[in-house]
């Protein structure tokens, strides 16, 4: 399997680094603090390939923070909010679509 | 049930020690993702798209109550109070902590239950017909065997570290409830000329992105062979599998492009090193395997009691045993399967307060035991006729009263883009929308037997492939987009469905499907001719046109 690291970065937009949190798995964001925020209006924006490879440089090395970082879209409001950019991230945002059995 | 003896008790508890450790470890920074994750898949915990996803095994589909009520727990101690039944005999629970996993192993494994085999690329869950022992016409109880292999692959170094997972089914009864057929080994119990147990055994079925029907290799093995003969198949597999690409590894591809014949000549000539060496089954194995399968107490019961005969008169009871109850080998008892698929509800979800309350039912009316079919259902294999009704009365308070089973309603979903890192699109909400559009049991009594399969992905985990109709989704452009195929079956007559036409989007979904099924009425010879029995005679092309001529 290709490293993260290897693969090329084709960024079409703003885009945020995204993994899941190693003790519980939860959508966490990279933020511009060098940590993780389960808030995406925390997250670090990138918006070019160098931007976004340093982040996701930054955010393999915290191993023990998040699992599987990886570049996600993102859309950011006029009002400056951050919106996932495609519907896998709106998921892994939101929730299921669906409501759950209790 | 089976009986564990200490052995398997102790592999159990040293299992969980094992992973209490690993875990540790990584949390402490001390191991790092990558050496971690064969660790965590091997104990059955995968990273789905919210959270880690925790696969139990249900070998051979046979449950105890007290195991039942212990999964209940572990649903509402560690995750969010419900679990998900799988097409491979498995529980997943969507939303377990990494930091918990540990505890909830511990606690599995006080009751028998382990998630070994669950995931990794080694010897997955053998799996079997979930009326196995109680099926009429049966001609020996398949779990016996099945038994036999998990005993022999767990932990096998031969069986655990494999080019690609691999997946066993065995059945015993001629109508095939374990789909045999698309599994990399099926084995079909028989007897021969001199009435001696063994196995027609099949290779190279499966599904995912490459999909075949699996193809007899040999039509006789005897019992006492068989571990040596599914040996000499692993190991001609270990030996040329594609290790170099995983979208080649699996056996079926193995088998494809080697050929059956050569494929079969090189196992042939491997097995006959093997097959007079300590693999050979003695028969006090077998019979002390057997001798720990417990089997209830039957009375001898009337085969129509008054109370069956009394409850004839409400319809609603009667639309559900004629649905939901079948004709166990004991003629005073039945087989009662309990539909996961109640209107607009996710397939083969399954509440803490559910299964708690199906535990205290098993206790009451069926020796304490359960069962876990494939189809993402439930049984309970051992009901006195007697108390079909009240049995009915509780399951239809619990909501487990659906009379689907095996109606266009009885959905076989994979969790899809709602929960899975590797879907392109969603199933579950599909599913949904399909069970309303059928909702009326009229209707879908007057379509009779049809199965919708969907997957969310190409990884085929809701079986789409062998679904009478199969919807399929991919992403494409961004949007989520589903592929139908109809004539899919994947029983003892198993066939690949062939695709309709171009991929539609998901609002039209449900559409589709009612074009599809509003054709196949108009098109029927006569009302016992099923779906698939339409679509085998008559082709795509009159699907193709109804679905395709105002699109």
């Amino acid at each position: 399997m290709t490293s993260p690291l290897q693969q090329k970065l084709k960024i079409a937009g703003s885009s945020v680094v995204t993994a899941n949190r190693t003790w519980d798995g939860v959508v966490v964001y990279r933020t511009a603090a060098k940590g993780w925020s389960a808030d995406l209006a925390d997250a670090a924006i990138v918006r070019n390939s160098d931007e976004a490879k340093a982040l996701l440089a930054e955010a393999v090395a915290d191993d023990v923070g998040a699992i599987g970082p990886y570049i996600a879209p993102v859309q950011i409001g006029e009002d400056g909010k951050i919106v996932p950019g495609n519907l896998r991230e709106q998921i892994r945002h939101d929730g299921v679509t669906i409501d759950l059995p209790v | 049930m089976y009986a564990y003896d200490e052995i398997d008790r102790t592999l159990v508890n040293e299992r969980v020690s094992e992973f209490r450790d690993q875990v540790q470890r990584r949390l402490s920074g001390e191991l790092t993702e990558d050496e971690f994750k064969m660790l965590r898949l091997q104990n059955g915990v995968y990273l789905q798209l919210h959270a880690y996803m925790f696969r139990v095994a249900i070998p051979y589909g046979t449950l105890a109550s007290n195991q039942l009520r212990q999964l209940a727990h572990v649903a509402r101690k560690y995750d969010r109070g419900y679990g998900h039944f799988t097409t491979r005999q498995n529980i997943q629970f969507n939303w377990i902590k990494l930091s918990d996993l540990p505890d909830a192993l511990a606690d599995l494994a006080e009751v028998g239950i382990h998630a070994m085999q669950t995931s990794g690329n080694n010897m997955r869950n053998v799996t079997s017909d979930q009326w196995a022992g109680v099926a009429p016409g049966e001609i020996e109880d398949p779990r016996i065997w099945s038994e036999l292999i998990r005993q022999h692959t767990t932990l096998h170094p031969e069986f655990s570290f494999l080019p690609r997972k691999f997946k066993i089914a065995i059945t015993a009864s001629d109508h095939d409830r374990a789909a045999i057929k698309v599994h990399d080994i099926g084995l079909r119990l028989i007897k021969n000329e001199k009435g001696e147990t063994g196995f027609e055994v099949l290779v190279g079925g499966g599904l995912g992105r490459t999909p075949f029907i699996g193809k007899t290799i040999k039509h006789f093995v005897h019992g006492r062979d068989l571990l040596s003969y599914i040996e000499a198949i692993l190991r001609v597999y270990n030996q040329y599998g594609r290790r170099d690409n995983i979208y080649k590894a699996r056996i079926k591809i193995l088998v494809h492009e080697l050929g059956i014949e050569k494929f079969s000549r090189e196992v042939e000539e491997e097995w006959q090193h093997i097959r007079n060496s300590s693999l050979q089954i003695d028969d006090e194995v077998i019979e002390d395997i057997r001798s720990r399968f417990i089997y209830p107490a039957y009375e001898k019961l009337p085969h129509m009691p008054d109370e069956l005969r009394q409850a004839a008169a409400d319809p609603d009871f009667e639309a559900w045993r004629k649905n939901s109850v079948t004709s166990h080998k004991n003629p005073g008892y039945s087989i009662v399967t309990i539909s996961l698929k109640p209107i607009g509800a996710p397939p083969g979800d399954a509440t803490a307060e559910q299964m708690d309350a199906l535990a205290d039912l098993a206790d009451k009316y069926s020796f304490g035991e359960i069962r876990v079919g494939h189809e993402q259902n439930l049984a309970l294999p051992h009901v006195a006729k007697r108390d079909l009704p009240a049995l009915w009365k509780a399951l239809d308070k619990l909501g487990l009263a659906t009379p689907n089973v095996n109606l266009i309603t009885d959905i076989i979903a994979c969790p899809g883009l709602d929960y899975c890192s590797l879907a392109n699109a969603r199933s579950i909400p599909i599913a949904q929308e399909l069970t309303r559009r059928f909702a009326n049991h009229e209707l879908a009594n007057l379509i009779g037997r049809l199965h919708i399969n969907i997957s969310g992905c190409i990884n085929a985990c809701g079986h789409h492939h062998v679904g009478h109709i199969g919807i399929l989704g991919v992403e494409k452009n961004g949007e989520e987009v589903y592929q139908i195929t109809i004539g899919g079956r994947a029983d003892e007559n198993a066939a690949l469905g062939n695709l309709i036409g171009p991929g539609v989007k998901f609002d039209e979904v449900a559409d589709v499907v009612e074009d599809i099924v509003e054709a196949y009425l108009a098109l029927r010879e006569r009302p016992e001719e099923l779906f698939v029995d339409t679509v085998k005679r008559l082709g795509v092309e009159p699907f193709k046109e109804r679905v395709y001529a105002t699109r």
